[in-house]
Order: structure tokens, then sequence, then C-alpha cells
């Protein structure tokens, strides 16, 4: 056990944090999270074919880096601190971890060295109500001839008007629960696909609804067994909502940044406000829990790392994902909160910046899940 | 970054856990899960016997260096000794003040002659010590100190006159570091020294303090011309300052993981506790009990992220924001223990004032989040070291 980072890492982070703090500035995410793509493509091809970012964790022989989960989990925490808007998340934290845990051979090689190289983009879609768990899961895959004809609508799709291939999920005619669910791997240019940008409080993520209507998809496409990836789809979930919450840490990190520097210059009462010990105890409890995410993610991306790679605390991943999705979840509402307040009026204005943090900390804070929902996970594990 | 352990490392968890099981047994049955926090007044005698007997097969002081006579095991051995400890219900340690706090504070700061004359009796489990800080005017404001010490030049002797308070142990300790003033008319941090004073002479008086809970673990301690040795100072004449807080460094080192497989137990004891009374059914309890069960997770991860850190003491980031976190965390974890019980956490057996264990959780509790450094201090400590937020003002 070494619960420290190694000098490559910290490379890792020192590399991320000066690049994002160029590129992803106030007001590259400002310009970016307007449009309705919602990322600059020449930034992102940029990150492609100079940082390297998107084959981080795509094993050597299908072209990637081959790196773990820590090293993602660094990156995210340091693109969650700069909102950085690119489909990273969707490909990487989605697509790609889809593709490793339920992909077969022949498929991880047609689709992971063109995500390596930067010219594909992914997400995953499972979701047709407003929850995650099984239930949700609505599409419908009738088995014809060689293959599946699918209909139905995903909802809150990350990215997903503009990548470039989908992983979905649907489930055979009668089936409930976690029974009957297939994943499949579908390009996005597909007959029968149509998607539609979803407008939302959050600009600097952006959503799809996708409406399948009998789209053919050949058995070949299928990930995994027919009617038995639920357990699949779960640990996908389950590594998503790691990378979710190591976005949120940097979130909060950066949430109680900002804070601390306002308050350091605002003078109220011939002081800066900053000497109040009002002010002073709440940055000191945005610090606790900014401290307490990082560890939660730490140890989430050292639990996935060894569910990808079958490491004795692989089995941990259930409840290490819930635990840090919960945590992060709650600790960034609350500083991204807590930086409003201290920021005064200007806090509530378009101007500055804690109302970007604010929103983001709403939008991952539903995504994949609130905190109540993976508490109740851990309880069901634990009672 | 990885957290699984290598195959030597359960190798020795096997032999740490084979030990105890063997000899945690007869006499000192009766110390399973005694004498931890909260019931620090349980078994004194008998938990000093235990130490000893730890120390025969060279337990106590597992991470110290060998020279210092302690085993030298390595961050992940010392991880792996609290699991296996707690996970038998070893006994509170009667000398968690000398192992934790003295002996480092002399291993760091004292001399050789030092080293060899207290060292030993920590590691034997034959002296035990306590800490002299707190006085009726200096509590938060420890710089505030008021005891005197003065040295005889004709005795070679420290003679020391006046008041501790909140002396957790004093009643059982042979020693006490006691922080005292050596520079005459010397105010605040200036003129401190740090004294060893033996607890064994007439002109040491410790009257025990009565606690809510009924029990008396800490004391009043009364200097009345009370010596000890010119050699027994750590460090030189005003040096006494550094040296407390380089101590309160050590409070967050190695056997923050012990305690928190203490914690361990009871959280382990609240959940049986509520599925025996259907608590465990109640959504809004089920989220607390998943909530303690979190934060557990994340403050072992917070220690260990600290012990990767530099070990001499000082203070990093995540070791700041470590004793305000586990505090908070124990008082709600109090305060669950008895919602899950319901109306029934209130019952107590006929007789004396006498609380079972989770009864006397819930109520020690509550000086967590006061003793070694208040939760407004720390957070004091953490906005104006950590982030770097003016200091507060001073009232003289
Ligand atoms: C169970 C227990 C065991 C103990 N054991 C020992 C021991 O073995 N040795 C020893 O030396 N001491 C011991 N103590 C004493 C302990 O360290 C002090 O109680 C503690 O430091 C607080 O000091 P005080 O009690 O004088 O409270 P005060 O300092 O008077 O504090 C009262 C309240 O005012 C707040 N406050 C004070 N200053 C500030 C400030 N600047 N900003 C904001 N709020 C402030 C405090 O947070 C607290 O809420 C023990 C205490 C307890 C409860």
């Amino acid at each position: 056990m070494e619960f420290a980072f190694t000098d490559e890492q910290e490379m890792i982070r020192d590399s991320a944090e000066s690049f994002l703090q160029d590129v992803s500035t106030s007001e590259a995410v400002r310009s970016a999270m307007v449009t309705e793509a919602g990322y600059d493509s020449e930034l992102w091809q940029r990150i492609c074919s100079q940082m390297y970012w998107q084959a981080l964790t795509i094993p050597e022989e299908y072209g990637g880096l081959g790196l773990g989960y820590v090293e993602l989990t660094i990156l995210l925490e340091e693109m969650g601190r700069r909102l950085l808007c690119s489909p990273f998340f969707s490909t990487v934290g989605l697509g790609v971890n889809a593709l490793l845990v339920a992909g077969n051979e022949t498929q991880k090689q047609q689709w992971l060295p063109q995500i390596a190289e930067g010219s594909l983009t992914a997400t995953l879609a499972y979701t047709s109500r407003n929850r995650w768990d099984a239930n949700s899961v609505d599409v419908i895959a009738r088995a014809e001839g060689d293959g599946y004809v699918l209909s139905g609508t995903y909802k809150y799709v990350p990215d997903g008007h503009t990548a470039d291939l989908l992983v979905i999920a649907a489930r055979s005619p009668d089936s409930q629960g976690q029974e009957g669910i297939s994943l499949f791997a579908l390009p996005a240019q597909a007959d029968g696909v149509s998607r539609k940008w979803t407008p939302t409080m959050d600009q600097t993520r952006k959503q799809a609804e996708i409406s399948l209507d009998n789209v053919f998809i050949s058995a070949d496409s299928l990930l995994g067994k027919s009617g038995e990836a639920w357990a699949d789809l779960e640990k996908v979930l389950q590594l998503a909502a790691i990378a979710v919450s190591a976005e949120q840490c940097g979130g909060a990190r950066q949430a109680l940044d900002l804070t601390v520097d306002y308050t350091q210059e605002r003078v109220q009462f011939g002081r800066t406000i900053a000497s109040f010990q009002a002010i002073k105890h709440r940055a000191a409890d945005m610090m606790v829990q900014v401290e307490c995410s990082r560890s939660a993610i730490y140890y989430a991306a050292c639990v996935a790392q060894e569910a990808l790679f079958d490491g004795a605390v692989g089995d941990e991943l259930p409840v290490a994902s819930a635990l840090a999705k919960a945590y992060c979840s709650d600790a960034f509402f609350h500083c991204a909160a807590e930086s409003i307040q201290l920021h005064g009026g200007v806090g509530f204005t378009w101007e500055y910046d804690p109302h970007l943090y604010f929103k983001r900390a709403k939008s991952t804070e539903t995504f994949l899940g609130n905190g109540a929902y993976h508490r109740e996970k851990i309880a069901q594990a634990i009672l | 970054m990885k957290i699984s352990f290598s195959p030597e490392d359960e190798q020795f968890r096997e032999e740490i856990a084979i030990w105890l099981k063997e000899n945690l047994t007869g006499e000192f049955e009766q110390l399973r899960h005694r004498g931890g926090p909260g019931d620090e007044h349980m078994f004194p005698e008998e938990r000093k016997v235990w130490e000893q007997h730890m120390a025969k097969a060279g337990w106590t002081c597992p991470g110290w260096p060998e020279e210092y006579g302690g085993r030298g095991l390595s961050i992940n051995q010392q991880v792996i000794f609290h699991e296996e400890y707690a996970r038998v219900g070893g006994p509170g340690h009667m000398g968690h003040i000398g192992e934790g706090l003295a002996g480092p504070t002399i291993i760091a700061f004292g001399t050789e002659e030092q080293k060899k004359r207290f060292l030993p009796g920590i590691v034997d489990g034959t002296e035990y010590w306590c800490q002299g800080y707190s006085e009726p005017s200096a509590g938060s404001d420890l710089a505030n100190v008021k005891t005197k010490a003065v040295l005889d030049e004709s005795s070679g002797q420290w003679v020391i006159n006046g008041q501790k308070v909140w002396t957790s142990l004093a009643h059982e300790s042979d020693w006490c570091f006691v922080i005292a003033r050596t520079e005459p008319g010397s105010q605040g941090h200036k003129g401190l020294s740090f004294l060893l004073v033996p607890m064994d002479q007439p002109n040491i008086e410790v009257r025990p303090i009565e606690q809510l809970t009924g029990t008396s673990e800490f004391n009043e301690v009364f200097f009345d011309e009370a010596v000890t040795d010119a050699a027994n100072i750590v460090g030189k004449p005003g040096d006494g300052w550094k040296i407390a807080m380089a101590l309160l460094g050590f409070e967050r080192g190695v056997s923050t993981l012990g305690q928190q497989m203490h914690f361990q137990n009871e959280l382990d004891e609240v959940i049986k506790e509520a599925q025996k009374s259907g608590a465990a059914e109640d959504p809004a309890i089920r989220q607390r009990i998943a909530d303690a069960w979190m934060g557990l997770r994340i403050m072992r991860y917070n220690s260990l992220r600290m012990l990767s850190g530099p070990q001499d003491g000082s203070l990093q980031k995540e070791a700041m924001i470590y004793k305000l976190y586990w505090a908070t965390w124990h008082s709600d974890l109090g305060k669950l223990a008895m919602d899950v019980r319901g109306a029934d956490s209130e019952v107590l057996p006929e007789g004396p004032y006498e609380l079972d264990r989770l009864q006397s959780m819930y109520l020690f509790t509550r000086s967590d989040t006061i003793y070694g450094g208040t939760n407004e201090i720390q957070r004091n400590i953490i906005a104006e070291r950590a982030l770097g937020m003016p200091k507060e003002p001073k009232g003289r």
C-alpha cells in the first residue's frame, strides 16, 4: 500500500494544471458554453494531439497510453477545477470505460484506436426515465434476423448530440429490472437515430435526447451477452460515478480558492472580510470538505484501477463509487453555495464565476444519482 | 498510489493476529473492548499488566525506531497492527500519552540521557505519562500559562508552583510533561519551558474532577514547590512553545489509525443496535448510518495521505483538517448511537448512575470537539495557516 502519488502522477497533475489554466479560462468556458456543441473543437483537437488525454486509459495494444484510473482521476480533478468544456468526460469516463468493461477483442480493436487517435468521440445512453437504476432502461431491443431492432428514447445523454459513437443499453421486450438488458455500440449516424440537444441550466455540461426509431443493429455490435449486460452496465456506471466525483472535487477546490481570494480583497468595516471569524470558519469548513473529497476520490480511483484489472480490492467498487459520488456531490454543492454567499451581491451576478460552479455542482450532483441515492446503496451493502 | 497490501505485509498481519489470539486470553479476556476513549477509567491496573505483557513480546511502541526500543514497523505494518488489534477488541492503551506524545517528543528533542532515562519505561509499560498543558486561565489560549518554574542552583532542581487542570489520567501517571513559565515577567509564547516532572512527590496534589459522565478521567493538579531535576527540561529554557506545538503534531500521527479502528468497532455496534431496534429500516437512519460509514472510510484515507507526508511533527494541509474532522464525525456518531435506540437510549440500570458503552460514548464525544484544541480553534488554524487568511486580533 502506498497512498501517495508517484513522481509521474505529480507530473501529470502539474502539466494538466498549467495547460488548463491557460486554455480553460473563465472567458474560454463562457464562450464554449453558449454554443450548442458546448466545446471548442480546436481546443479538443489540441488536447488530443498535444496532451493525449483521450488515450490515457486506453491500453497500449489499442494505441493508448495504458495509464490507470488514478491518473485519470488526477486529470478529471483538474478539468473540474477549470470547468473544462470538452467531450472528455463522455468519451473517456463513459465511452472508453464501457468498451473496456463490456467490449470483446474485435470491438475494442474497432473503436479504441480511433478514440486514442482523437478522431472519434463517444458517450453512453441508457436511461429513459428520471432515474438512474436498472429500471430506467426502457428502450426495447427486439431480436430480428442476425441482429436487433431498437426503439425508444434516451434522456440526459452527456454530449449525446455530438458524440460519434453511442454505447447504448436496451432491454428485451417484456423484461424488467436487471433482467434482459443488453449493451450495443452504435455509430451515431446510423439510420433511424435522431438526436436533439437539451438546453440545461448548467451550460458547461451538454445533454441530449436520443430517439431510436426501428434502428437495426447487427449482432456483432452487441457488447457482452445478450440480455445479461446489467452487471457490466452497473460497473460502467460505478466507474463513471468516480469520474464525475473527481470533477466535482476539483470544482469544490476552485470554489474555495475563488472565495478565499475574493474575501482577502474585499474590504468592509475597514478590514478585509477574510478577517471576520464567521467567514474564516466557513472557509475552513469548506476546506475540510475539499480535502475529504480528495481522499474519497483517490481511494475510489485505487479501487477502480483494481476493479478494471482484477486486483484484490476491486470488489469494493460498488461502495467506493457510491462513497465518492455521495460525498463529492454534497461537498461540491456546499462549497459552491458558500462561494456565492461569501461573495455577497457580486456572487449573484452573471459576471462573476461562482454561479458557473454552483450550476455545475447541481448538474453533476443529479447525474447518476445524488448523495441520498448513493448513501442508500451503501446502506444496502452494510445493513 | 495503491491501496492493497503486499504479500509480506499480509504475512505480518498473520503474525500479529496469531499473537493476539494466543495472548488476549485468560485474565486479559475481560479487557476486550475496554478502556477506550470514554472508558479510560476502567481496569487501569489490569490494563497496565496487559501493557507489560505486550511489551515483553515487543508489541508496545511498534512504530518507534528499534534503537529506542520500538519495533521499527513501516507505516503499512503499523496500519495492519492497529487493524488487527482493534479487530479482536484490544484494550485501550494505558500508555498512549507516553507512546504517542511524550516519547516522540523526547525522541525528537530530548538529550541522549533523557532518551535513556525515559524511553524504556514507556516501552516496558512501567511508566505512565500525563499532559500538563491547560490551566484555569490557559485553555484555548495556551500561551497564557501562569505556572512558574525556577531553577534552584543550590539543589540543582526546578521548583514549580502553579496549577494545571483537565489533566487526563494524572492519577494513574508517574510523570507529567509540564509547560511552565521559566522566564520571570515573560508573556505569551516566550519564556516557556517543557519540563518532565515526577508525579510521586508530596508537593503535587491531584484532585479528580467529576465529568458529565459521572466518572473521573481528568483532574486538577496543584504544584506547590514541586521539584524536578535540572536535567529534566526538553530543549532549552524558552523552547517550551516550539516543543509543545510539535507535540500536537505527533497527536496526528499513526496513533490516529488505532483510534479509527476503535471507531470502527463503535460503528459496528451502532449498526447492530439499529438492526436490533428496527431503526435500520428507517430511511433517515439508513442515510445517517451510511454517512457515518463513509465518513470513517474517508477518515482512513485522510490519515493515510497525512502519514505519507513528512513525519517530523510539521503540519501539512491534510493534517490541519484532521482533528476537526474526526472530532465532528465522532460526536455525530455519538448522537446516532442514541437515535438508533430511540426511547430506550435513556434507560439506565437501577442503582448508581452507570452508563453502558454506547451511552458513555455518546456523552464522552461531547469532549472530542473540546480537548486537543476546540473545533473553533481548529477552524482558526485551518483558515490562518492553510488558507492564509488574517490572524485573529489579540486582546493583550
Ligand atoms: C475530556 C478532556 C480531557 C482533557 N485532557 C487534557 C489533558 O490531559 N491535558 C491538558 O493539558 N488539557 C486537557 N484538556 C483541556 C483542553 O485542552 C481544553 O479544555 C481546551 O483546550 C479548551 O480550553 P478551555 O476548556 O479553557 O475552553 P475555552 O478556551 O475557555 O473555550 C470556551 C469556548 O470558547 C471558544 N473559543 C476560545 N477561544 C476562541 C477563539 N479564539 N475563537 C473562537 N472561539 C474561541 C472555544 O472554542 C470554546 O467553544 C482536556 C479537556 C477535556 C474536555
